[in-house]
């Protein structure tokens, strides 16, 4: 049976062994965004010894790239973009520097559901294609680094009551092999 | 030899843009909304219901559907007795492009294949638009325009196969693509699928296949029972709506189809996530 939790971010390890896959959470608090050339940065930072520019012990980070924001808004359509391009970047962050969730949508590898058994983090999916609900629960955004990226800069979010569901949680299960194995007919 | 102005073509396309980007065609808010009450997962209910939401949302308040506002596709018929005066008929399909994907506050997502840079300033904001010209009897610009987002072309898939794979290797084909690529393309889907013609011939096909208005039939009877057939077999893949396991895969598969070369049996697969931004005007 799934369960509703809410939750809020930065996320602790007790916050995250709780939850199951299919599980619904509404997530309050600060999350960060990043696409496949904010995380290629951030894993060059790391490897040449730098620090990061944000805290990424407890962390979430938000797949997604928004549309730029309308006069007086804190952000434009904000929906989830595919996750496989951060699948040879997450689990570095997660196993070296304590990230505890990425929201995203689409499946994630072999690779990215070990490092969440092994690290306790969990890959939340929002409903992609649903950008203008999404961006009501962001309240105010924050471009942190690598303006130069453009939609694709690291920005520093405040959400209220994110709607997500668990699609990898810390014992392996895989929501979308689950799911589908229930609904398909031969 | 009919006239028309290079600022009214501007204009259309912008609007064009300007409405597509945040009001769902009808057809497809229809075929969601079918998907939301037939739907046995109380998961995919709850995402079918976000995805419903969100169209209100976004044609209420004038807000993007989707953060991925695409590349700007058109499909475009001129008429071969008609004029445009003030300026070219590609220049002004990028000019209405470039200016309503500005207006609007979408997103510029066009980009250098190697580098990754974003090609706003070097060539112009979401340009160069991706525009298949057709020249046809007549004075008319038959204009359709669908904002193609990367999630869904990402799963997008063409082939050539012998003659002797036939029907029964298309269906199998399409499947396949449509297994493989999972919650990724924001399902539920419209499948377009092209078949004959050379090897991007099909691929054309099956983009334009997405044209077509979701619920209608083929008017070929063949063509029409295979979309009937690939409907329950995709539907049966147990995907759902963003994956997550449900009875609602796709809300359609058109097919279009082309005469062929003796030898072969091109076949491509175009997938359209539910976030469906298609429009057409005639000018
Ligand atoms: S696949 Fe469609 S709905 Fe999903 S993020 Fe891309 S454009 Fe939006």
């Amino acid at each position: 049976m799934s369960k509703t939790y809410h939750l809020t971010a930065p996320l602790s390890e007790a916050d995250v062994v709780q939850l199951k896959a299919g599980d619904i959470v509404y997530l309050t608090g600060v999350v960060y965004t990043a696409r496949d050339a904010a995380h290629k940065k951030l894993v060059d930072l790391l490897d040449a010894g730098q620090p990061l520019p944000f805290d990424m012990k407890g962390a979430v980070i938000y797949f997604v790239g928004p549309t730029p924001p309308k006069p007086g808004d804190p952000i434009g359509s904000a929906g989830p973009t595919t996750s496989y391009r951060m699948d040879s970047y997450s689990p570095k962050l997660i196993n070296e520097q304590g990230l505890k969730g990425m929201i995203g949508k689409g499946k994630r590898n072999q690779d990215v559901i070990d490092a969440c058994v092994k690290s306790k983090a969990i890959y939340f999916g929002a409903t992609g294609g649903a950008g203008a609900l999404l961006a009501r629960q962001i309240k105010s955004a924050e471009v942190i680094a690598y303006p130069e990226l453009g939609p694709e800069a690291i920005r520093k979010l405040e959400v209220v009551d994110f709607p997500l569901t668990v699609i990898n949680d810390t014992f392996g299960a895989d929501l979308y092999k689950i799911g589908r194995a229930q609904y398909e007919v031969f | 030899m009919r006239e028309i102005k290079y600022e009214d073509i501007v204009k259309s396309v912008k609007d064009m843009i300007l409405y597509s980007a945040t009001n769902l065609p009808k057809d497809a808010y229809k075929a969601l909304e079918t998907a939301y009450k037939t739907e046995k997962s109380e998961v995919c209910k709850q995402v079918l219901k976000q995805i419903l939401e969100n169209a209100d949302i976004a044609a209420n308040e004038a807000r993007p559907l989707c953060q991925d506002t695409g590349l700007a596709v058109f499909f475009i018929k001129v008429g071969e007795d008609l004029k445009v005066v003030g300026g070219s008929l590609k220049k002004a399909i990028n000019e209405g492009t470039e200016q309503g994907y500005k207006e609007g506050y979408l997103r510029a997502s066009t980009c250098h294949w190697d580098t990754r840079a974003n090609l706003k300033d070097e060539v112009g904001y979401n340009l160069p638009a991706i525009i298949h010209f057709d020249i046809v009897e007549g004075d008319g610009l038959d204009i359709e325009y669908a904002a193609k987002g990367g999630g869904s072309e990402n799963v997008s898939r063409a082939t050539v196969f012998p003659p002797a794979k036939g029907r029964k290797g298309i269906i199998e084909y399409v499947k396949q693509v449509i297994s493989d690529a999972g919650p990724n393309p924001c399902p539920p889907l419209t499948v377009g699928v092209g078949i004959g013609g050379t090897f991007e011939k099909a691929v054309i096909s099956s983009k334009h296949a997405l044209f077509r208005e979701l619920g209608s039939k083929n008017p070929d009877p063949v063509l029409e029972s295979m979309e009937e057939e690939l409907m329950v077999l995709l539907n049966n893949l147990g995907i759902g709506a963003m994956g997550m396991g449900g009875t609602n895969t796709v809300l359609g598969v058109h097919i279009e189809k082309n005469p062929c070369h003796i030898a072969s049996l091109p076949v491509s697969v175009n997938v359209q996530c539910h976030s469906s931004r298609h429009m057409h005007i005639k000018l």
